[in-house]
């Protein structure tokens, strides 16, 4: 490790410069813990900022210190083999010629001092690999690989964890069967994680904050909810555009099974016993699923009908709008902000404008995952 | 008759044992390096394979004779040159069968790719640490297929041993320039016998060689 040390605790990067043909500018800062989606369009350039953090890949002008350390500067680069960092990459890249245990501590036997953050043992019952063991990593599915790549670079006792799309090679079965182990063990770990992803559910499901990349640069970052429901940002303007609230528990009547949710700035009634009261959840909101009103609706099967005034409208191509609204009439503050895509015509034709209060109707709401228990 | 069989035997096995040491890092570097006279490198240690034994053999029996710098250096260190001695035609198998260890190497290291190599790295090992514990293990069939090459070409070998080993019996005489001698001499019986017996032996070192390959890269693949 070197000597080099600066009084940061969280991890500062700075990536500037072109590496075969492609030019890239990046700067940002991140809290040494939580979870970060690395998110933006193919050929973005995220996966080449994830290869930099891990010293795969070299910019000439670039800076990265993690904890204090400094890992680049302009006179030296750390290799990667000297650098605290677990790396998942799209395909598992087991090694062929070692068993699944030996190349779950491969990493472990190389780390020098008493760096583990996790032991062999929690590791394999936490991504349920206990049967796999004494196999060899042929034969393997997919997502048995993936487990087994996330638990070997785990097992390394890195400071830092970058994964490159790690779901993306699998189909839907294997990633609906990874994503609750990735849950546990972003839970149980106290380290940073950076994730490069494409899929929005993914980020969703499993990220607390977010960097939107777009041609080699950063457009945005923050926490996830803020990311998602700005209405200026390209994801907004897709066509399953949705909004992620952190909500908290707070009833569950047995009779017709609804549960009611906290939000900041009102409540919520979602379907189904969703957990035990008191505990923190997500869920996601499409933009698509919510219908505005000016008077609150007196007869509707809809659950949800909540009062929410305008922040911001954003027209878009294709004759819709994104309404980015905040729970809450205007006398409440801090709302947690969501979505709502209508169209243009509606828009007109109920003269909606910013800052005015109004009903919104949310016709669906989805659980997704998170990593943060509050 | 078993003084051919022995010397030959025990020139294949050193000549191999030297090639694996020394052509293993070349192979490696060859596969992993990006200087653009590497190219140039490959062609060199192709060579021998376009090469005719003969011409090579003269250009060695002259780099290693007594006027030239490397014969009086081995003059100074043993006290005599190289050619005509058992030490001269390992030199010279080396040379002559080195294409035939180091390609199939360089192919296996070239198959292995860049990734496991990066996966090692963040996974703490060095660059050495890397080479002995990822990528000779994978690199196995290559190293296989270049031992056996290896051994097999250097027990044909005729034209380099006959430049600069000559015929010394119990020094230099390998099988094939025995199978000569008694060919020579209208030993007919003599000639049989040994050339059905590297007959059957390269039959059964290449068939060997596929079986074990394909074995070898079902486990790796």
């Amino acid at each position: 490790m070197m000597n080099n040390m600066i009084s940061s605790d969280g991890i500062i990067a700075r990536f500037s410069g072109s590496l075969e043909n492609f030019d890239l500018s990046a700067e940002f800062t991140l809290p040494c813990k939580g979870v970060t989606a690395l998110f933006g369009r193919s050929g973005c350039g995220k996966t080449t900022i994830l290869r930099c953090l891990a010293g795969l890949s070299h910019m000439e002008q670039g800076f990265l210190s993690v904890k204090g350390h400094v890992w680049q500067d302009d006179k030296s680069c750390m290799p990667t083999h000297q650098r605290p960092v677990g790396f998942v990459f799209q395909e598992a890249s087991l090694f062929a010629h070692l068993s699944v245990k030996d190349n779950l501590v491969f990493g472990q036997k190389r780390t020098v001092g008493n760096g583990s953050i996790i032991e062999l043992d929690e590791t394999v019952t936490l991504l349920g690999l206990e049967h796999l063991l004494s196999r060899s990593v042929h034969n393997l599915s997919g997502g048995e690989r993936q487990r087994i790549a996330i638990g070997r670079a785990l097992l390394s006792g890195p400071e830092l964890l970058l994964m490159d799309e790690p779901l993306a090679g699998l189909d839907k079965f294997s990633k609906d069967e990874i994503i609750p182990y990735l849950d546990r063990l972003f839970k149980k770990l106290d380290i940073p994680v950076i994730f490069v992803s494409h899929d929005t559910e993914e980020v969703e499901r499993l990220a607390d904050n977010m960097i939107l990349m777009d041609q080699g640069k950063i457009i945005a970052m923050g926490p996830l909810s803020e990311v998602l429901s700005d209405p200026t940002l390209y994801i907004a303007k897709g066509p399953r555009t949705s909004s992620v609230i952190d909500v908290e528990i707070v009833s569950f009547s047995e009779s017709d099974r609804i549960s009611e949710v906290k939000v900041d700035g009102g409540v919520l009634q979602i379907p189904g016993q969703l957990g035990p009261m008191g505990s923190n959840h997500r869920i996601s909101i499409a933009a698509n699923d919510v219908s505005l009103a000016r008077e609150k609706p007196s007869e509707t099967t809809i659950l949800n009908v909540i009062p929410t005034h305008i922040l911001n409208i954003h027209l878009l191509e294709g004759g819709r709008v994104n309404l980015l609204l905040s729970i809450g009439h205007q006398d409440k503050k801090d709302g947690a902000k969501f979505i709502a895509r209508i169209t243009q015509r509606s828009l007109l034709k109920f003269d909606f404008t910013v800052g005015q209060d109004i009903y919104a109707q949310i016709k669906s709401v989805s659980m997704v995952g998170g990593s943060q228990t509050v | 008759m078993w003084d051919p069989i022995w010397i030959t035997v025990k020139l294949a096995f050193i000549t191999t044992l030297i090639l694996l040491i020394v052509g293993t890092p070349i192979a490696w570097w060859l596969a992993r390096s990006k200087a653009w006279w590497k190219e140039g490198v490959a062609a060199i240690v192709a060579l021998p394979i376009v090469l005719p034994p003969t011409v090579m053999g003269f250009y060695l029996l002259i780099a290693l004779g007594p006027d030239s710098p490397i014969g009086q250096l081995t003059t100074q260190i043993f006290g005599r040159t190289l050619p005509f001695t058992f030490a001269g035609i390992v030199v010279g198998s080396v040379i002559y069968s080195m294409p035939f260890v180091i390609q199939p190497i360089r192919n296996a290291f070239d198959a292995i790719g860049e990734r496991p190599l990066e996966v090692a790295a963040t996974l703490r090992a060095s660059p050495i640490d890397t080479f002995f514990s990822v990528a000779l293990p994978l690199a196995r069939p290559g190293l296989l297929t270049g031992a056996v090459l290896g051994f097999a070409h250097t027990v044909g070998e005729f034209g380099v041993i006959l430049m600069i080993g000559g015929n010394i019996p119990g020094e230099t005489k390998v099988l094939s320039v025995a199978i000569y001698d008694h060919v020579e001499a209208l030993e007919w019986g003599q000639a049989h016998i040994l050339s059905a017996g590297l007959l059957v032996f390269s039959f059964v070192v290449i068939l060997s060689m596929m079986v074990l390959e394909k074995r070898l890269g079902r486990r790796l693949k």
